[in-house]
C-alpha cells in the first residue's frame, strides 16, 4: 500500500514517457539548441573580433582563448572624444526623449481608458487616424523646420512625443485594471490627477516599464532623424558615429588609428558595435519578463 | 457653475452618466460634464496639442504635392499644379523599379517570415527542458531591440568577403567569397534573411501566446486516443494557430508598403539601390538629398494613401474572419 502511494507519487511528478516521447523531446531540444546557435553565433563572433589583438596569428576566430583576449579596442574608443560625446549625446536624446514620451502618454492614456469620458470616441478617432495615414517624411521635415527646430535636439524627440502603438497598449492596460479602487479613492475626495499618481502609476509597473523601454530603444537606436535634423557633427548620437566607423572610410575621421595603433579596424568596429549595444544588455534582462504581456495587450483591440 | 448646478435637475449618478453620453445641444448640460471631467481634459490637453501639431501639422505641408513649391515662395506662394508630380511619377522608369522592391522585400519578408517563428513557438512550447526554452527566448527576443545600425555591423562580421564568418565558411568549403552586400543578386535574400533573425523570437511571442491559451484537456484527449506529439501539433496545436496567423498576415499586408526603411537605409549602397531602393528611401533621397520637395512629397502622399486603404481593408476582413484587429 505504502509502496504503492509512493509509486504514484513519483509518476506524477515524473510521469513515465514512452521512448516516442523521449525521441521527440530530445528532437524538441536538439532544434531549440539550433535557434540559439543560429542567433548566438554571430553575436558572439562579434564579441570575440572585439577582444581580438592586433596581428593574432588565426586572424579572427570563434574561439579565441580568454588569455588571448585584449581590450585595446575599447581603451581606445572610450578615450575618443568624438565617441565619447556621441554617447553622452545618445544619452541626452534618451534621457530626455524618454521622460517626455513617458509623461505624455501616461496624461493621455488615462483618461481615454475612462469609457464614461464624454468625446471620447471623437478623441480616439482623431489619434487612430494619425495611427493610419502618415503624410509622408516631407511634410514632416517641412514642418520640423518651420518650427525652427533644426540643430535641435527636440526635433528627434518631438515629432514621435507618442506612439499611438504604445498609447493604446497602455490604455488597453488601465482598462483592464480594478475600478473599485479607483472608486475609493474618488469617494476619499481625491481628483483625477491623484487617482493617477497615487492609485493607477503604482498598479501599473509592469506596462510602464515595458512602454519605457520600447520608447527608450526608439531614442538609443535613433540613427535617421539626427541625420535629417542635425547638421552639426558634435551633436550626432552614437548609431550615427557608429555608421562611421563601420564604414572604413570614415574611420580616421573618428578613431586614431595611425600605424603606431595596437588595434585592427576590424576589432575597434566590433568593439563599438558592442558598447552600442551595451546599454541594451544590461537593460533588458531585467525588463525582459514583462514584455510578453505588454506585447499581448497590443494585440487586443478594444 | 454655481448658476449650473442650480439649472440642473436632481443631483442623480444614473441620468448624470446618460447625460455625458447623449449628445446633447443643451450648452447647460454640455459645460455641467465637462466641468465633472475637467481634470481629465486637462490631462489630454498636452496629447491632443502634439497631435495636432506633430500629426495634423504635416497634412498642411502636404498639399505642396500639387504645387510646384520653391521654398522662398513658400506653401502658399508657389504655383499649383494639379497632379503633374503623380504623373510624373507614374511614368517614371523608376516607378515600377521601387514599387517591384518594395513588394518583392515586403512580401519575402512576411512569407518567410512566419514559419520560422511558428517553429520556435511550437519548439518552445513543446520542450521538456524549461530551462533551455527559457535560455532560447531570452536569446531570440534580444535582437528585436537591436538597432540595424548594430545589426549592420553583425552583418559585417558575417558577410564581408575579407574575414566574414560565412565567407569564410564558403571558402573553408571550396566556393568562391562573395561580397553579400554591394552584389545585387543576393542583397535582397540579405535583407530578408537578417530581418528573420532579427524578429523571429519577437513575432514567435503572438504565436507562442495562442499555443498556450490552448484548453490542456484536448491535449490529453488526444494522447489518450493515442495520437503522437507529431500528430498533436498537426491537429491541435496548428489549427488553433491559424487565427493568428490570419491575422499578423492580414495587418502585415496592410503595411505592405513598408518595406523596412531603417533597415535599407542603414544597409543599402550605390551597387544594390537597382534591387534595394523602395518607396522611402526613394523619397528620402529625391526629397531631401536632390531637393525636388513636390515629387517626393507626392510619392509619400500617394504611398501614405494606399497605405490607408489596405490597412482599414485588411482590419475590416480581419475582424471578418478572425473576430479581432488592429483597431
Amino acid at each position: 500500500m505504502l509502496k504503492a502511494l509512493k509509486f504514484r507519487q513519483v509518476s506524477r511528478t515524473r510521469p513515465l514517457k514512452s521512448v516516442a516521447d523521449q525521441v521527440f523531446d530530445r528532437s524538441v531540444g536538439v532544434l531549440l539548441i539550433i535557434i540559439f546557435l543560429i542567433v548566438f553565433i554571430p553575436l558572439w563572433y562579434v564579441l570575440m573580433i572585439s577582444f581580438t589583438p592586433l596581428g593574432y596569428k588565426d586572424g579572427s576566430t570563434l574561439f579565441l582563448p580568454p588569455w588571448n583576449w585584449s581590450f585595446e579596442a575599447y581603451t581606445q574608443l572610450l578615450g575618443e572624444a568624438t565617441f565619447m560625446q556621441a554617447t553622452l549625446n545618445s544619452l541626452f536624446i534618451t534621457l530626455l526623449g524618454l521622460t517626455i514620451n513617458m509623461v505624455l502618454t501616461v496624461l493621455t492614456a488615462y483618461p481615454l481608458a475612462y469609457k464614461k469620458l464624454p468625446a471620447r470616441r471623437i478623441i480616439m478617432t482623431f489619434v487612430l487616424f494619425t495611427y493610419l495615414f502618415n503624410a509622408g517624411l516631407i511634410p514632416t521635415y517641412l514642418l520640423v523646420k518651420n518650427l525652427g527646430l533644426i540643430n535641435n535636439y527636440l526635433a528627434v524627440i518631438l515629432p514621435g512625443a507618442i506612439s499611438v502603438y504604445n498609447l493604446f497598449i497602455m490604455k488597453a492596460f488601465f482598462q483592464n485594471l480594478p475600478e473599485s479602487l479607483e472608486e475609493a479613492a474618488r469617494i476619499d475626495g481625491a481628483n483625477d490627477f491623484q487617482v493617477l499618481w497615487h492609485i493607477i502609476i503604482p498598479l501599473s509597473k509592469p506596462i510602464l516599464l515595458t512602454i519605457g523601454m520600447f520608447y527608450g530603444v526608439t531614442h538609443w537606436n535613433e540613427f535617421f532623424l539626427p541625420l535629417l535634423y542635425f547638421n552639426d557633427k558634435v551633436m550626432m548620437p552614437l548609431p550615427v558615429i557608429l555608421r562611421e566607423i563601420l564604414s572604413s572610410s570614415g574611420m580616421s575621421e573618428y578613431v586614431e588609428s595611425n600605424a603606431a595603433s595596437a588595434v585592427s579596424q576590424e576589432s575597434l568596429k566590433m568593439a563599438a558595435v558592442i558598447l552600442a549595444m551595451l546599454p541594451m544588455l544590461v537593460v533588458y534582462p531585467w525588463i525582459q519578463s514583462h514584455f510578453t504581456k505588454g506585447v499581448l495587450l497590443g494585440g487586443v483591440k478594444e | 457653475m454655481s448658476i449650473l448646478r442650480q439649472s440642473s435637475p436632481v443631483e442623480n449618478p444614473l441620468t448624470d452618466e446618460l447625460r455625458a453620453n447623449s449628445i446633447s445641444l443643451n450648452k447647460n448640460r454640455f459645460g455641467k460634464a465637462f466641468w465633472r471631467y475637467r481634470y481629465l481634459y486637462l490631462m489630454l490637453l498636452p496629447g491632443m496639442i502634439y497631435f495636432l501639431v506633430f500629426r495634423y501639422g504635416p497634412l498642411y505641408f502636404a498639399q505642396i504635392a500639387f504645387k510646384d513649391f520653391k521654398p522662398l515662395a513658400g506653401v502658399e506662394g508657389s504655383p499649383f499644379v494639379g497632379f503633374k508630380y503623380f504623373q510624373d511619377f507614374f511614368n517614371s522608369y523608376y516607378f515600377t523599379q521601387i514599387l517591384t522592391n518594395t513588394l518583392i522585400i515586403s512580401l519575402a519578408k512576411l512569407l518567410f517570415g512566419i514559419p520560422p517563428a511558428i517553429i520556435l513557438a511550437l519548439a518552445l512550447y513543446e520542450t521538456a527542458y524549461k530551462r533551455l526554452g527559457k535560455v532560447v527566448q531570452t536569446v531570440t527576443y534580444l535582437p528585436h531591440f537591436l538597432s540595424w545600425v548594430v545589426m549592420f555591423g553583425v552583418l559585417l562580421a558575417l558577410l564581408s568577403p575579407g574575414d566574414g564568418l560565412v565567407n569564410n565558411v564558403i571558402s573553408a568549403g571550396g566556393g568562391e567569397r562573395v561580397a553579400f552586400l554591394t552584389t545585387p543578386q543576393v542583397f535582397q535574400a540579405v535583407l530578408v534573411s537578417s530581418d528573420i533573425w532579427k524578429e523571429m523570437g519577437w513575432s514567435a511571442i503572438l504565436y507562442l501566446a495562442a499555443l498556450i491559451a490552448i484548453d490542456p484537456t484536448l491535449f490529453e484527449a488526444a494522447a489518450v486516443d493515442g495520437a503522437s506529439r507529431l500528430r498533436r501539433i498537426w491537429h491541435i496545436s496548428l489549427p488553433s494557430l491559424t487565427s493568428v496567423i490570419v491575422l499578423v498576415t492580414l495587418l502585415r499586408l496592410g503595411a505592405i508598403l513598408d518595406a523596412g526603411f531603417n533597415q535599407i537605409f542603414v544597409t543599402y549602397s550605390l551597387p544594390v539601390y537597382s534591387v534595394s531602393d523602395v518607396i522611402d528611401t526613394w523619397v528620402y533621397r529625391q526629397g531631401i538629398i536632390n531637393f525636388q520637395l513636390s515629387l517626393a512629397t507626392a510619392v509619400g502622399l500617394f504611398k501614405g494613401v494606399i497605405g490607408l486603404l489596405l490597412i482599414v481593408v485588411a482590419n475590416r476582413v480581419a475582424h471578418r474572419i478572425t473576430g479581432s484587429g488592429l483597431y
